[in-house]
């Protein structure tokens, strides 16, 4: 059995989702398999046409700090948030929804990335896929 | 018994880690992956991903303007 690597993305800034997909991709590029849980604000990314949205975790101004970043992760050759989700799921990473939050956010299944999400679950899959792992991440 | 280039020019991380291991899924037994790339971590990364793997490493070779790295499958 390959070794595991299970990440939380609670938050739902672009540069933890950055974190998150890179950590993930980073995993599987390695022979590790990946699941990914959105829970709280992270759950936000997986809304369609939501996953560039969030907003930079310090020094955002407003969006300028954010525009600014963008511009500069271009022209490093940075991946964008959806190449990454696309490689990420290419290379079979999970993806899991956190049904309690889509509950207290009143977020539904349509509102949603369906095509993305393997799974709708709650803490008891993911403690079960963390005792199982080797590395696991609160991001 | 193949040769499949990937060129990773340019690309950052994690880009050419996961490119190479997207080629290697899709490579046949026996078929040889040649990655071409200027990032300089990943030219350290990708053989320890190759090794955790069990696949093997053929060749790193370097010039002044970007790394090559083989590996058969």
């Amino acid at each position: 059995m390959s070794e595991k690597a299970t990440i939380i993305l609670h938050s739902g800034d672009m540069d933890k989702a950055y974190s998150a997909l890179i950590i993930g991709n980073g995993a599987l590029a390695m022979g590790m398999d990946v699941s990914i849980f959105f829970t709280f604000w992270g759950l936000e990314r997986l809304k369609k046409n939501k996953l560039e949205s969030g907003a930079l975790s310090k020094m955002n101004l407003f969006g300028l700090g954010k525009w600014l970043i963008k511009r500069k992760m271009k022209k490093s050759g940075v991946a964008s948030l959806n190449k990454l989700l696309d490689n990420y799921l290419e290379l079979g990473g999970k993806i899991l929804a956190c049904d309690m939050t889509m509950d207290i956010m009143g977020i539904d299944k349509e509102d949603l990335r369906d095509d993305v999400i393997t799974e709708y679950c709650a803490v008891g899959t993911y403690v079960q896929e963390a005792r199982e792992s080797e590395v696991t991440l609160f991001i | 018994m193949s040769i499949i280039k990937v060129n990773c020019i340019n690309e950052t991380c994690p880009v050419p880690l996961v490119e190479t291991r997207k080629a290697l899924r899709k490579a046949a037994e026996g078929d040889t992956i040649e990655v071409q790339g200027t990032h300089s971590s990943s030219k350290k990364e990708i053989p320890m991903a190759v090794e955790s793997m069990g696949y093997e490493l053929k060749s790193i070779e370097e010039n002044d303007d970007y790394w090559t790295i083989k590996i058969q499958k």
